[in-house]
């Protein structure tokens, strides 16, 4: 099929409905019908998607509430598979499953109502790149549109080469105009593409810069490069979806895909408050402008859920096209995965582990690496990063989808339920986290002359588990029992935890730190235990080290915003009222 | 639900199969997916039901009142032509109705402005306001620690022999929003007679002053008509809400049974079971419900969901607890150890947490301390109960100082915080207040996250301890 234009609605092929149960919907009658094909059920038009063939009966998944659809009803071909549209007009909208607008939706989502794309008459100023009789291929840059504060950038479309026979001079152009012909194929600002299938790169390249997210547990000890995968396995209120929309908001990527797959409505309408009333540090433009929801909750049609992970990654993989990061929040996987997992039951598919179809593993795989840092077919560099929730059943980190994704993601924040009690936030455990990333990340700092940056780390992880066992220990024989210095690595554990690692999502100050104050907080921690550590080896009782107000340290994090020297200063100022303190101890 | 509707279209005499709450009726046609079915028989009062799958001319029917009795070759089955509808509007306050929505007060069938399906349609999220306002329920341990918030959904977890029912009632009957409109819809469901009893004496005023609609499934009811108790509920619910106007609080318990209902359905269906032989969709269908609940843009009603449930043998895993945790915005549990100490209501504050709390709470909404309050309060629990284990191992004596003023905090906010009567409703100032009292028993130095202002308005440390 070609992917410039969508395929007329041509309506060749009538057939009819035999069983509803459900979503699964069967039918008979539809003739030389392939699979993945799209299809309109019944009189309200339900998009519906075949699944399956068998003989001359036709077994499809509706991705829309199937009540009052009955035996007859009548079946339409669409004759292309699921597509999206991309184009200018995505960043700052909100999308349904399907990547149908819901800004111009009603307040109740009726089934059938709503038509894919965006609108049409939008005015965008169009510049063009290149001029009549240059040679292209595909996804060189033919000219750009300014997007938000982006530079939309038109791309030939792939499988097209030749000379620009024709391109429109600047102006005033919509989306339906055509701005350039490219060996007599006419190209517009937006095309279709089926959301199955991975937008091609010119070549792999190794993700071997940070993603910085402005989260210190992650960007210190778990960090992420561009083009890598993250998971966040974590069971209900241990914070995921806080988490992830930290992330969203603060990362220091291009362009934000945001899906809420299978989650709470009140949650998207939080984040697209926030999201349309934080201006973006970068640009000094709403955050929102940088980002497209896909917003898919619990309640929307489940098979949806389905589909909106792959029309997310399709809309990053585009921007990555024109040479930017862009990054994919998904949140849940899981509940993509129970919506794998509900429709094989409904198709009698033999259940594999805890009922997922046995496909599951390869389809998370397959979702994952569409990640990646790449040199597009244009030249440019650009990066698709992907973070995926996954909301284990019953918090057990064993189930399927947490145990498959696992294997297949780079990096590993798993959010720890005691923490979470504890209202340690982001309750990211260091002891059930990784980051394969991270080797790489710090051959990456010390190219930029910061060759501590991976010691620091090394030091952070080494304190936190001593910390642990040693509390364990102290748990059994009272914290009495343990030698001065081992006291003082309980105590630095805790300085850590509480100065460093919990981050404040609601603080107008620490919602966001960036890598300077990170790394200043860091230092201030390190400095304070290494005094501790100091006294108790002159001889000051560990008990007297204890007593001393740590405050100034702990609080310093809610108390310096921003980066820069102010902040900097700040912080040493508490580690030094701290510092002087455990000096005066003798 | 005799009320108001079209009058059924084709009628068909004899079943094909009756198997557990199924029924199924060949040699139909036109009949839809979610269609709403009537079944007569020779003796006894209609039966209703709900179509599950349609092949061809075979519809697949779960009957609300149970298969119980019914012969195949004199069963006659009619289909409404569309998923079931009920009629809505004010008509409904002040009533008391089973599980389907008949009155059982005595007084005539519930008439409505027009009729609404109740499956319901999903709220464009776009649309959605975030919550932002309390729900004050007169309860400290919720009020001060898990604020319900306009719009919320916040579940009660508790256990077998807990009092949740009765804290439900008591936030059902306590429960205001600042003067304006406002509505209780209670759905219970499977509750014995002397709960539903005890339901009904402890909302009378509400029942009295038209704030109330209470629809019973007891547990000798029909148990698959409990699939239809919560979602007439929120139909009913959403419509005074969002188009009169009025902040609606739904009260579903026990959401445990109700559970019990979908997964008899899929067993008689011969679905492949999910983890505990409930349904694969149980996440979906239960999302189907919850998130019926929120404010819209521009328009000044909310609904608020409080669904009970009781956690099976105590397992916060179990399919319903979790499924539940994961749909809903926080949780309140109820914990046997809390009981245990002789406190009412016997909520675990740490495993309990409100997820709209900072949009609902704090300065313009309660009171200027009251977020850092609450936060501080959970910080100094979670360290007093590691002391308590502490101390459990090697006694009290072997503690220091600091950590023996936690177990003495502990107390003191169980005791002058959380325990209050199942009548007695707190202003929110004394709520906070008397969190304060029990912080006030630790050192200042302790409290890292209140600032040096709402310390010095409301700390007042007893003597010697600061």
């Amino acid at each position: 099929m070609t992917v410039t234009a969508r395929p007329a609605d041509t309506r060749r092929s009538v057939g009819s409905v035999t069983r509803v149960d459900g979503p699964l919907v069967e039918i008979r009658g539809l003739d030389g019908v392939s699979m993945s094909e799209l299809l309109h059920l019944g009189p309200h038009d339900l998009l519906a998607e075949v699944v399956s063939l068998t003989g001359s009966s036709v077994s499809a998944q509706a991705y829309e509430y199937t009540g009052g659809l009955r035996p007859g009803d009548p079946v339409v071909r669409l004759d292309h598979p699921l597509s999206a549209r991309l184009g200018p007009g995505l960043l700052g909208g909100v999308f349904d499953g399907l990547l149908r607008p819901l800004d111009d939706a009603g307040t109740w989502l009726e089934p059938g109502q709503q038509e894919a794309g965006g609108d049409p008459s939008r005015m965008w100023e169009w510049t063009p790149d290149v001029v009549r009789g240059s040679r292209v291929t595909d996804g060189d840059v033919l000219g750009h549109v300014i997007e938000g504060s982006l530079e939309h950038r038109v791309m030939v479309p792939v499988g097209v080469s030749g000379s620009v026979t024709d391109v429109r001079a600047a102006g005033s152009v919509n989306g339906a105009d055509k701005v350039a012909r490219v060996d007599g194929v006419p190209v517009g600002l937006g095309h279709w593409w089926p959301v199955r299938r991975p937008r091609p790169a010119a070549e792999r390249r190794e993700a071997a810069v940070p993603l910085q997210t402005g989260q210190r547990v992650v960007d210190v000890l778990f960090p992420l490069a561009r083009g890598s995968s993250a998971a966040v396995p974590g069971g209900f209120g241990t914070g995921k979806t806080m988490l992830l929309q930290q992330i969203a908001k603060w990362c220091d990527a291009d362009v934000i895909v945001y899906v809420g797959c299978g989650e709470r409505g009140n949650e998207m309408a939080d984040v697209l408050d926030d999201l349309r009333s934080i201006v973006d540090p970068r640009t000094g433009g709403r955050l929102m402008d940088r980002t497209v929801i896909v917003a898919n909750t619990s309640n929307m049609p489940m098979m949806a859920r389905e589909a909106s992970i792959y029309a997310a990654v399709t809309v990053a993989e585009y921007y990555r096209d024109m040479g930017y990061d862009a990054v994919v929040i998904a949140d849940s996987t899981s509940r993509w995965a129970e919506a794998l997992r509900e429709f094989a039951s409904r198709t009698g598919a033999l259940p594999a582990e805890e009922g997922y179809p046995a496909s599951l593993a390869s389809a998370l795989a397959a979702f994952y690496e569409r990640a990646g840092r790449v040199r597009t077919l244009g030249g440019a560099d650009g990066s698709v990063t992907i973070i995926g929730a996954v909301s284990p059943q019953g918090g057990d980190l064993t189930e399927p989808v947490t145990a498959h994704t696992e294997r297949f993601v780079r990096t590993l924040w798993t959010l720890d339920r005691d923490l979470a009690y504890a209202r340690h936030y982001p309750a990211v455990s260091w002891v059930g986290s990784f980051s394969r990333d991270a080797d790489v990340l710090a051959a990456w700092h010390a190219g930029r002359g910061d060759s501590g940056w991976a010691r620091q780390r090394a030091r952070v992880v080494s304190l936190l588990g001593s910390a642990d066992r040693l509390a364990e220990l102290a748990e059994l024989m009272g914290v009495g029992a343990l030698p001065g210095h081992e006291r003082m690595v309980l105590l630095g554990g805790r300085l850590v935890r509480e100065g460093l690692l919990q981050q404040s999502a609601l603080s107008a100050v620490d919602a966001w730190c960036g890598p300077e104050r990170s790394a200043a907080l860091l230092t201030a921690t390190l400095d304070v235990l290494d005094a501790c550590q100091a006294a108790v080896a002159r001889g000051i009782p560990a008990a007297s080290v204890e007593e001393v107000d740590f405050t100034p340290v702990l609080r310093a994090r809610e108390e310096a915003a921003g980066e820069g020297d102010e902040s900097r200063h700040a912080i040493a100022r508490a580690r030094d009222l701290v510092l002087a303190e455990v000096e005066a101890l003798g | 639900m005799t009320t108001g509707l079209a009058w059924p279209r084709v009628e068909r005499l004899g079943a094909a199969e009756l198997r557990g709450p199924l029924l199924v009726m060949s040699g139909v046609s036109g009949v839809g997916w979610d269609e709403f079915a009537r079944i007569r028989t020779p003796e006894g009062p209609d039966r209703h039901g709900l179509v599950l799958a349609v092949d061809r001319d075979l519809a697949v029917v779960e009957v609300l009142e149970g298969t119980e009795g019914l012969r195949p070759e004199d069963t006659r089955v009619s289909f409404d032509g569309a998923p079931l509808r009920i009629p809505v509007g004010e008509s409904w306050l002040g009533r008391t109705c089973n599980g389907r929505g008949e009155p059982v007060d005595g007084g005539p069938p519930v008439m409505g402005d027009r009729l609404v399906p109740v499956a319901g349609l999903p709220i464009n999220p776009v649309r959605r306001q975030p919550p932002a306002e309390p729900v004050l329920t007169g309860i400290s341990a919720i009020d001060a620690l898990t604020t319900l918030v306009r719009g919320q959904k916040l579940p009660v977890f508790s256990v077998a022999g807990l009092p949740h029912l009765e804290l439900a009632t008591q936030v059902a009957a306590q429960a205001s929003v600042g003067g304006e409109p406002f509505s209780v819809v209670f759905a219970g469901m499977g509750l014995t007679h002397p709960d539903a009893d005890a339901v009904r004496d402890a909302l009378e005023e509400r029942s009295a002053g038209d704030e109330l609609v209470l629809l019973v499934n007891t547990a000798d009811d029909p148990v698959i008509e409990r699939i239809l108790t919560p979602r007439i509920a929120l139909t009913v619910a959403e419509h005074l809400a969002f188009e009169l106007g009025r902040h609606v609080l739904v009260v579903m318990a026990d959401m445990t049974s109700y559970c019990e209902a979908v997964r008899e359905v899929s067993a008689a269906r011969g679905e492949i079971p999910g983890r505990r032989a409930y349904p694969g969709y149980l996440y979906s269908d239960l999302a189907s419900l919850y998130e019926r609940c929120g404010r819209i843009r521009g328009m000044p009603g909310s609904v608020t969901l409080v669904p009970v449930l009781t956690m099976p043998g105590g397992d916060i895993t179990h399919p319903v607890p979790d499924l539940t945790g994961y749909i809903t915005e926080g949780q309140i549990v109820l914990s046997n150890e809390v009981d245990a100490r002789g406190v009412y209501p016997p909520i675990d504050p740490l495993g309990s947490l409100s997820r709209l709390m900072r949009r609902g709470a704090g300065a313009g909404r309660t009171r200027d301390d009251h977020l850092d309050v609450a936060a501080q309060l959970l910080a100094a629990l979670a360290h007093a109960q590691q002391v308590r284990s502490l101390a459990d191992l090697v006694g009290e004596r072997a503690l220091g100082a600091t950590d023996r003023l936690y177990l003495r905090f502990e107390e003191a906010f169980y005791r002058d915080l959380v325990d209050q009567r199942k009548d007695e409703a707190r202003d929110l100032g004394d709520t906070l207040d008397r969190g304060w009292t029990a912080l006030s028993v630790l050192p200042r130095r302790e409290l890292s996250m209140l600032d040096t202002a709402q310390i010095a308005a409301h700390y007042s440390p007893a003597e010697g301890s600061s």
